[in-house]
């Protein structure tokens, strides 16, 4: 890469010295005959000829580096919607690189081409109906299926998310990402309040919501998620605006205070099949903050893994519940749900936390059996 | 020639004058209700703002482009924001990208731009004496400089200016706990931008008045240059969408200071949850953006004027289709108002909305697409005078088409998702308003120079200036696309963090050299223009043999611009290059009734209407005044 870098500072440092030696050329020939010069600026001609020589040059360097960097654009896309927005983008860029090129050619061709020339006189041609109406209605089509493309990605891509899919609740605060998984009985969210954050509540998670029994925060160090099956993050924030940025999944969705937003997409590589296919044993999906949140934002990631069902539930039972790690806030939960929240406290707490809720608990699935 | 200089001065109107002979220093130039000096104290102030928002780039270009170089040399004027290791202070990174954005965004490219020409050229070019109202006029810059002072000011707390971005959005930019910019510089943040709102209103308002009721004799609308039309256009968009923008900055002034939750909800925050409930963040982004998208039009629309003129002056030619010109600038204008949510597609925003935004978005491509088809018709087979003017404008069309062709994936909101606060969006909107609208400040600046100081500047160091800036923006732009579509975010420190961002290195290092280069390319500007102030040649009365009125004043011209009476005028600016014409010039203040040999048949009709148009109102602000 550096020596492409190099070359094409090359080719432009030297292009700078040659406009530097023919100005001051220009410039002296301008000072030796300015009494006979007539009202035409100095260096026409050779500002002409620049139009045409940075068309040339300017082409070849864009082209050239374009094909250069191209290694590094969009990395893999490992979702399904992430392929359909890919080939979406490089058509419309494919459109549009006609339209850059034809302009781009025309405006310094043109210039060259009708340089001052003395006794030349421009001509006098101030519109044509026709022309215009061809050059509004040519964009105005295009336009129009570009739209029509994007439209319909778009609304599939933010459509409602399959019923069966995957609920992970992922919320951003000053600098990391904090998940909460709905468990591996009931595949819902239980109830949260952020007024009932602290130090171990991360998210402020609701103890009276009985879906809220089996949830599971996930470690700091990795996200897991399911390969090809549909993921529907819940994405909040507790303290400022975040952005969850997924890069190779091509995910992205701010984080509100406030205000719940969400996004579903299917990944459809594991880790271990990108590690695969980029021939790279250290490569990991990562999720990042994309909306300024303070000094730590550039920093606020964490890693994503992939992985296949089954290896993805026995992960998912490995993890203790929210309860499981913290037992004593088994007294926010309601005397008539104690019972059903017993089972998610870890080994050696539920006798002696039976004890002093056991005429509560009865009473508590007495009630939802009712419901 | 002879009868093309202009109206001869009368001597009767010379007494008019008198009474501003005795006008003092300050009142001259400090306080002035001259338009021609409020332009230049725009001017000035804008080039000596960009001097400060183009610099802090480079430092941050540097700590993006060199992440291991050395800062140690900047501790004289950075402080205690260079870490004794000489590195830059992650939440000064954040406080430059801010104040950058601001600086340029508002205080080069609004007022600098749109206040230096809109007041400079509105009264010349439509024929009048002044603004409608001069002593509103002053007041416009003077708030504009209290707020300069401010947002000036804020730099050097201890704390630092602003820092959440420069569209400072809630909570971040609400709760000083959140980040120490969000402390006394937001504050200051806040107070310099009302300030600056209630500037451009002055302004704008000025401008409307001026253009619908001074106009001289025979400048009708469908006879003003495109300038003008561009400039009228700016005020209207800045006077419906700048007030917007002044109910958000006051409700988050309320919901920093006096606990209200306009924006805040649901926060928890250093141990603490705050008792805000049922505000939205979102509701700040929608009235933010509903000025913030007609802002990228406010300061690129005057540009595209200020082209159009001096395309048409330079190409010996009659602007192509200027019906369609206007017609488009007033598209662009009206569908500047109605796609701000574009910015926020994956805010969280109803889909469904997504789509229509989308939708409205992507029509804007059409009337831009015929701006930029225009002016390379106007080119063609034209008689190029490759002035500096002339070059930054054509510039101009090429970077504005450049990147508006990138905004047309930007628009597309499926593809925005990836590309949204990427590098991606940085490169296209540097592009297409930030480059494209500087191009049109520079086009301006070199082309009525003469009138604004009465001397030329350096013609050769123009050139030179135009093609070392023009290669290095697209040095800078076109690399920064590629970072972006590798998926780099923005407003970030550095790029070591992750493993997607771990290449490019060499490529960020380039755009950190090229705009190093491009920056540096600049000084030949101010050299040349401060140069120029007070040793230029001697301009003459019309160096670019130009159609437009401003020409037909004297060269040292005091207040109230012409010495005798205000020039009728009787034809469109663009009778450049006329069949039958000796000249390849006719100005607008010629009747037809003297060039017989180049009238069209519809023209000679208009002839009888001359003794009309001389027999109007003089409209003369002086006359009716005194």
């Amino acid at each position: 890469m550096y020596y492409i870098i190099a070359i094409v500072a090359l080719v432009f440092i030297i292009l700078t010295g040659v406009v530097i030696a023919r100005l001051q050329n220009v410039l002296k020939s301008v000072k030796s005959n300015e009494q006979d010069s007539d009202d035409l600026p100095s260096g026409n001609s050779f500002n002409a000829t620049m139009f045409l020589v940075v068309l040339v040059l300017g082409g070849i360097a864009v082209f050239w580096s374009y094909m250069h960097a191209r290694e590094y654009f969009l990395p893999i896309a490992s979702s399904v919607h992430g392929r359909r927005t890919d080939d979406l983008f490089w058509f419309s860029m494919g459109v549009l690189t006609i339209p850059f090129i034809f302009v781009n050619v025309l405006i310094f061709f043109f210039s060259w081409k009708y340089q001052y020339k003395k006794g030349n006189k421009a001509t006098f041609y101030p519109d044509n109906h026709k022309l215009e109406l061809i050059w509004t209605i040519i964009p105005a089509i295009v336009m129009a299926l570009l739209v029509f493309t994007g439209w319909k990605a778009w609304s599939d891509i933010t459509g409602e998310a399959p019923q069966d899919a995957e609920v992970i609740e992922i919320t951003g605060k000053q600098f990391n990402w904090l998940t909460r998984y709905s468990g591996v009985n009931d595949n819902k969210l239980g109830n949260y309040n952020y007024k009932l954050i602290d130090s171990q509540n991360e998210v402020g998670i609701d103890l009276s919501d009985e879906n809220s029994f089996d949830d599971f925060m996930g470690p700091a160090s990795a996200i897991h998620i399911p390969v090809n099956r549909p993921v529907l993050l819940k994405i909040r924030a507790r303290d400022v605006l975040h952005s969850v940025f997924i890069p190779h999944m091509r995910v992205k969705m701010d984080a509100v205070p406030g205000m719940p937003t969400k996004f579903w997409f299917v990944a459809d590589k594991t880790t271990a099949e990108m590690r695969a296919e980029l021939n790279d044993p250290d490569f990991n999906y990562e999720l990042v903050c994309a909306e300024i949140c303070g000094m730590g934002h550039f920093s606020m990631g964490t890693k994503l893994v992939v992985e296949d069902e089954a290896s993805y539930r026995k992960w998912c039972a490995e993890q203790p519940t929210f309860l499981n790690s913290y037992p004593e806030y088994l007294a926010k939960v309601p005397d008539n749900l104690k019972a059903k929240a017993m089972k998610y406290l870890p080994e050696g707490s539920v006798t002696s936390a039976a004890d002093t809720t056991a005429t509560g608990g009865g009473v508590g699935s007495g009630t939802s059996s009712l419901r | 020639m002879s009868a093309v200089v202009g109206i001869e001065s009368t001597h009767e109107h010379a007494e008019v004058h008198d009474h501003h002979v005795s006008q003092n220093f300050w009142q001259k130039y400090i306080f002035s209700e001259d338009h021609k000096v409020i332009a230049k104290q725009y001017l000035i102030t804008g080039i000596l703002w960009a001097v400060v928002g183009i610099s802090m780039s480079i430092i941050f270009r540097i700590q993006l482009g060199m992440p291991d170089s050395n800062l140690s040399w900047l501790k004289p004027i950075l402080g205690h924001w260079i870490s004794d290791a000489g590195k830059l202070d992650p939440n000064f990174y954040l406080a430059l990208v801010t104040m950058h954005g601001t600086i340029m965004v508002f205080f080069v490219l609004t007022a600098g731009l749109s206040g230096t020409f809109s007041n400079f050229l509105i009264p010349l070019q439509i024929g009048a004496r002044d603004m409608a109202s001069g002593f509103m006029n002053m007041l416009s810059y003077w708030f504009f400089f209290l707020a300069s002072v401010i947002m000036f000011a804020s730099m050097f707390l201890q704390t630092g200016p602003a820092a959440g971005g420069w569209v400072i959005y809630p909570p971040l930019s609400a709760l000083p706990q959140a980040h120490p910019g969000s402390g006394m510089g937001m504050t200051l943040w806040l107070a310099s931008m009302a300030f600056f709102i209630v500037s451009q209103l002055l302004g704008g308002i000025n401008y409307i008045t001026t253009v619908i009721n001074l106009r001289t004799r025979g400048m009708s609308f469908d006879r003003l240059p495109l300038t003008i039309w561009a400039f009228l256009i700016t005020a209207v968009l800045g006077l419906i969408s700048f007030p917007v923008l002044l109910s958000s900055v006051l409700l988050l002034i309320f919901d920093r200071h006096f606990g209200t939750s306009f924006y805040l909800s649901d926060i928890y925050i250093n141990g603490e949850a705050l008792p805000n409930v049922g505000g939205s963040p979102i509701l700040f982004q929608h009235l933010f953006w509903f000025l913030g998208h007609p802002e990228v039009y406010i300061v690129i629309l005057p540009g595209l004027g200020i082209t159009s003129e001096v395309i048409a002056t330079n190409a010996r030619k009659p602007i192509f289709g200027y019906r369609a010109m206007i017609a488009s600038l007033i598209g662009i204008a009206f569908l500047a108002f109605i796609v701000w949510a574009h910015h926020m597609f994956v805010t969280g925003m109803n889909p469904f909305l997504g789509s229509v935004f989308m939708f409205l978005t992507l029509i804007i491509a059409v009337p831009s697409a015929v701006k930029g088809f225009n002016y390379i018709t106007t080119l063609w087979r034209g008689n190029l005078v490759f002035t500096p003017g002339m070059l930054f404008s054509i510039g101009l069309v090429s970077l504005f088409v450049s990147g508006g062709l990138t905004g047309i994936i930007l628009g597309n909101s499926a593809l925005d998702i990836q590309l949204h606060d990427t590098y991606f969006v940085v490169a296209h909107f540097h592009v297409v308003m930030g480059a494209a609208s500087a191009f049109g400040l520079f086009a301006g600046v070199y082309h009525w120079f003469p009138k604004m100081f009465g001397r030329m500047m350096n013609n050769t160091l123009g050139q030179l200036h135009f093609w070392l800036t023009f290669i290095g923006i697209y040095m800078i732009f076109i690399p920064m696309h590629y970072v972006g579509i590798a998926g780099f975010p923005r407003r970030y420190y550095q790029f070591t963090s992750y493993d997607f961002t771990h290449k490019f290195m060499d490529m960020n290092m380039f755009i950190s050299i090229a705009a190093i280069f491009t920056f540096t390319a600049q000084f030949i500007f101010l050299w040349n223009f401060f140069y120029s102030i007070f040793k230029g040649k001697r301009a003459p009365l019309n160096p670019w043999r130009s159609n437009t009125l401003e020409w037909t004043t004297p060269v040292k011209l005091g207040h109230g611009n012409w010495e005798g009476e205000i020039p009728a005028v009787y034809r469109w600016s663009y009778d450049y290059s006329k069949p039958g014409s000796v000249e390849d010039f006719i100005p607008q203040n010629i009747p037809y009734s003297q060039t017989p040999e180049s009238n069209f048949p519809h023209e000679n009709d208009l002839i009888s209407t001359e003794k009309e148009i001389e027999a109007q109102n003089f409209n003369d602000q002086f006359k009716s005044s005194h």
